[in-house]
């Protein structure tokens, strides 16, 4: 029987997609904002973030009334209380890419350091665990879920990498130093927007199979079925 | 706890085999008396009947019910007893089935409860509690003597239709309160008026308390004698009363209420008076018939009941 | 004053220091209430607080029962007839207003019959408009699909839930501009009272209701408002989510966590 109830979770998914398209666009500008030393692009992004913030807090309210007034079990109850959480993390993501685009701003006051490869294969990486995250959401995908949190790994070796070479950089030339910490901030944000991603992830895990995976150690979360 | 353990130790004695079995005996034993009791009930009433129809079955025939009483016995029938008890039965169920079914449905459903409806209320029970010869008394008096309606079956329908006139009101008030509230608050919370709440609801779910009750007390006046003998029920009417019909206009006659009468008790009675044996053979053959009459209304009464109770499930 | 406003905004009834008076017992006292139009308004408090009371003083079902007072006012929109007033004939407002009881009673009559009925007191409906009326309000009421083969058999034969429908039904035939629906998933089983509640949120957006529910989480799953009574007072009235996150006051709050009642 077709219920009021489940149109009204068919709203809360599509606001959550809504929310997590808008957050990708926001990542993704702010990436272009580094790469194209755009500064207007940045200062938009940087507004933007309100935005987010708004949808977070509609999204909390209308979480709350559904588990107060329609009392949901089981699935219906696992589903709302993750919606609850993902727009947290989302809320998350957005504030680092409002972090990276402040750092973007900051690093418009000198010549570009040197030619970005690694942020960008840093950032297309993130992107595509933070689209693949919201998909296993949208679909309720446990497995491409479980890839996301493995795919975390890549990043993090990423950022291990980006550091070394910064450092190096800077211990050549002391003048190259306030550049290449921003830089090595912008690394770390993408950085934490991946942890954010797979966040989302395990709670999707949790949605669908009612396992709480979080804080458990990462070789558990492999592709191999449980 | 001392008191507790003391308790729970006379409990647990309830439990022992000699007074379980001491239990069972009693149930048996009750068990074993009340069907004695109505074996023997039942066999005095079938040795009753087996009486009746030692004695009278042999006259029982087609002669029997269409002739004429007579002097003689071997010719004498019950064709006027019969037909006598028909239509006084007719013309009470005439008389008191209006007259109850307004009273019962205006008491129950109209009058206001106070002081004045309970008086009625107390009256009606004792009225049918009167004994029948005092209504016997009462007519003699009233239509008989007063109206000058002759000792005529208008006077025995109006006469018995007021001795059953009490339990016609008491069945039906009982058939109609037995009609939920929750039925009539959802004829009128549909905006039904009182009136159509009663004529689409009320009367037609009762109908099958109404009709087994009317029957039952039809059944009972169809052996009264005692009133119908005070009224002046003849017994040696050797003559049929008059067609409903004529041959002119208005075509139906009424001719015959004012006609005199008699019943089927009132036959037996007089046959059992006299000396002869053959007349008594002639009575006992009678009482077979009017027990028959008497069962097939009483079967109509359960067969009524039985339909009227599988539609209405409350 | 348009017909067709947006529904929860106005009023369609409303209730001014109404009291109600059980001979000398007074069961309702100084209730103010405001019914929205074409919205659900729940009625919560624990037992004997006066909720049916209310509904039933809507319909004049007190007028049943000897020894009944009413005192203030009711005030049905847009005429703003005072629905307790002595000079209303109770017949014309049950007619606008209809009743759905706690325990199914339909009449022990033909599935059609029931629907019907309704409408033959009326005497205002041809036979052939008869046929569309019943279906229409069969449809209404979500039977239609298990009942069409089988108008003519006897009300009885169905489930409960069913029979609730019916009532329902019966209820909706005459196109009533509210219905007060009195406990009417108590007598039924989860699944008959989880349909019943889909039909009355799938209603709402067409005619006005009002339920009295026992079952908070019935009251939080099916209405725009929810009143919650106590003693015989109306002691909070708002929309339903803030009275199940926020009540404005403290026994609202102790009632609706089950602290009591």
């Amino acid at each position: 029987m077709q219920r009021h109830f489940d149109q009204e979770l068919e709203d809360l998914r599509a606001q959550i997609l809504r929310m997590g398209t808008l957050v990708e666009e926001q990542i993704k500008q702010s990436i272009q904002a580094l790469v194209d030393r755009d500064v207007d692009l940045a200062s938009r992004v940087i507004e933007r973030d309100t935005l987010v913030n708004s949808l977070d807090v509609d999204i909390d309210e209308n979480c709350i009334r559904l588990l107060a007034l329609q009392a949901p079990a089981a699935r219906d109850l696992r589903f709302v209380t993750t919606a609850m959480k993902i727009s947290t993390e989302l809320e998350r993501m957005s504030d680092l890419a409002e972090n990276i685009c402040e750092r973007v701003i900051e690093l418009n006051e000198e010549p570009q350091l040197k030619p970005y490869i690694d942020i960008p294969r840093m950032a297309n990486w993130t992107m595509q665990m933070v689209r693949e995250c919201l998909d296993a959401f949208v679909r309720s995908d446990a497995v491409l879920a479980r890839k996301v949190c493995a795919d975390d790994d890549f990043v993090d070796n990423l950022t291990h990498q980006l550091f070394r070479e910064l450092l190096s950089f800077m211990i050549e030339n002391p003048a190259t130093i306030t550049r290449a910490i921003r830089l090595t901030f912008i690394g770390k944000y993408l950085e934490r927007i991946a942890d954010h991603a797979t966040n989302v992830s395990e709670l999707v895990i949790y949605m669908v199979e009612g396992k709480i995976v979080r804080h458990t150690i990462p070789p558990i979360l492999s592709n191999r079925p449980s | 706890m001392s008191s507790g353990n003391a308790i729970d130790k006379s409990i647990r004695s309830g439990f022992g085999r000699e007074t379980l079995t001491r239990r069972k005996l009693t149930d048996l034993l009750f068990a074993s008396a009340g069907l004695f009791v109505m074996l023997l009930a039942l066999s005095a009433l079938l040795s009753l009947l087996g009486q009746l129809a030692f004695d009278g079955a042999d006259r029982l025939s087609w002669q029997f019910l269409t002739s004429y009483p007579s002097r003689f016995a071997a010719q004498a029938g019950i064709l006027t007893a019969w037909l006598g008890t028909v239509v006084v039965m007719l013309l009470t169920a005439l008389i008191a089935v209006p007259l109850g079914l307004a009273t019962a449905i205006y008491l129950e459903e109209y009058a206001s409860r106070n002081w004045f409806t309970d008086v009625i209320e107390i009256n009606i029970a004792n009225l049918a509690g009167v004994p029948s010869i005092v209504y016997g008394l009462m007519a003699l008096g009233l239509l008989v003597y007063e109206f000058h309606l002759g000792q005529s079956f208008l006077t025995a329908g109006l006469t018995l239709g007021m001795l059953i006139l009490p339990m016609v009101i008491i069945a039906t008030r009982e058939a109609i309160r037995a009609v939920p509230p929750q039925i009539r608050e959802a004829a009128y919370a549909l905006g039904a008026t009182k009136w159509q709440t009663v004529k689409d609801h009320v009367m037609p779910y009762s109908m099958g308390g109404i009709l087994t009750g009317l029957i039952l007390a039809l059944s009972r006046a169809v052996g009264e004698t005692a009133p119908l003998i005070t009224v002046g029920a003849l017994s040696f009417i050797a003559f049929l009363p008059h067609a409903p019909w004529q041959a002119d206009l208005p075509y139906i006659s009424l001719q015959w209420i004012f006609d005199p009468f008699t019943v089927m008790p009132i036959q037996m009675f007089n046959w059992i008076s006299r000396p002869q044996e053959d007349f008594h053979a002639n009575a006992a053959a009678a009482g077979i018939v009017l027990l028959l009459m008497t069962l097939t209304m009483n079967a109509f009464a359960i067969a009524i009941r039985a339909r009227f109770r599988k539609r209405i499930r409350w | 004053m348009t017909v067709s406003a947006q529904p929860c905004t106005t009023l369609k009834a409303e209730a001014r220091n109404l009291s109600f008076f059980y001979g000398n017992t007074k069961a309702l006292e100084h209730i103010s209430l405001g019914l929205r139009d074409r919205c659900a308004t729940a009625l919560i408090g624990p037992s004997g607080c006066g909720k049916t009371t209310y509904l039933r003083c809507m319909n004049r079902m007190h007028d049943l029962y000897p020894g009944n007072r009413y005192e203030g006012e009711l005030l049905l929109y847009p005429e703003r007839i005072n629905l307790v007033g002595q000079d209303i004939d109770p017949i014309e407002i049950r007619m606008r207003i209809g009743m759905v009881f706690q325990k199914p009673n339909p009449f022990p009559k033909s599935i059609y019959e029931n629907v019907a009925y309704g409408l033959r007191i009326r005497e205002a409906i041809t036979r052939q408009n008869l046929d569309q009326a019943v279906e229409r309000a069969l449809r209404d009421a979500a039977l239609w699909s298990e009942v069409k083969d089988r108008l003519h058999e006897q009300a009885f034969n169905l489930s409960g839930g069913q029979q609730q429908r019916l009532c329902i039904a019966r209820a909706l035939a005459t196109g009533p501009e509210m219905l007060l629906f009195d406990e009417p998933t108590s007598a039924l089983d989860p699944s008959a009272t989880a349909r019943i509640e889909e039909l009355v949120t799938t209603l709402k957006q067409k005619v006005t209701i009002v339920i009295v529910t026992h079952n908070m989480q019935q009251a939080a799953r099916v209405s725009d408002y929810t009143a919650f009574m106590y003693e015989g007072r109306l002691i909070e009235c708002d929309r339903t989510e803030k009275i199940f996150t926020n009540p404005s006051n403290k026994l609202t709050e102790e009632y609706v966590t089950g602290r009591f009642g």
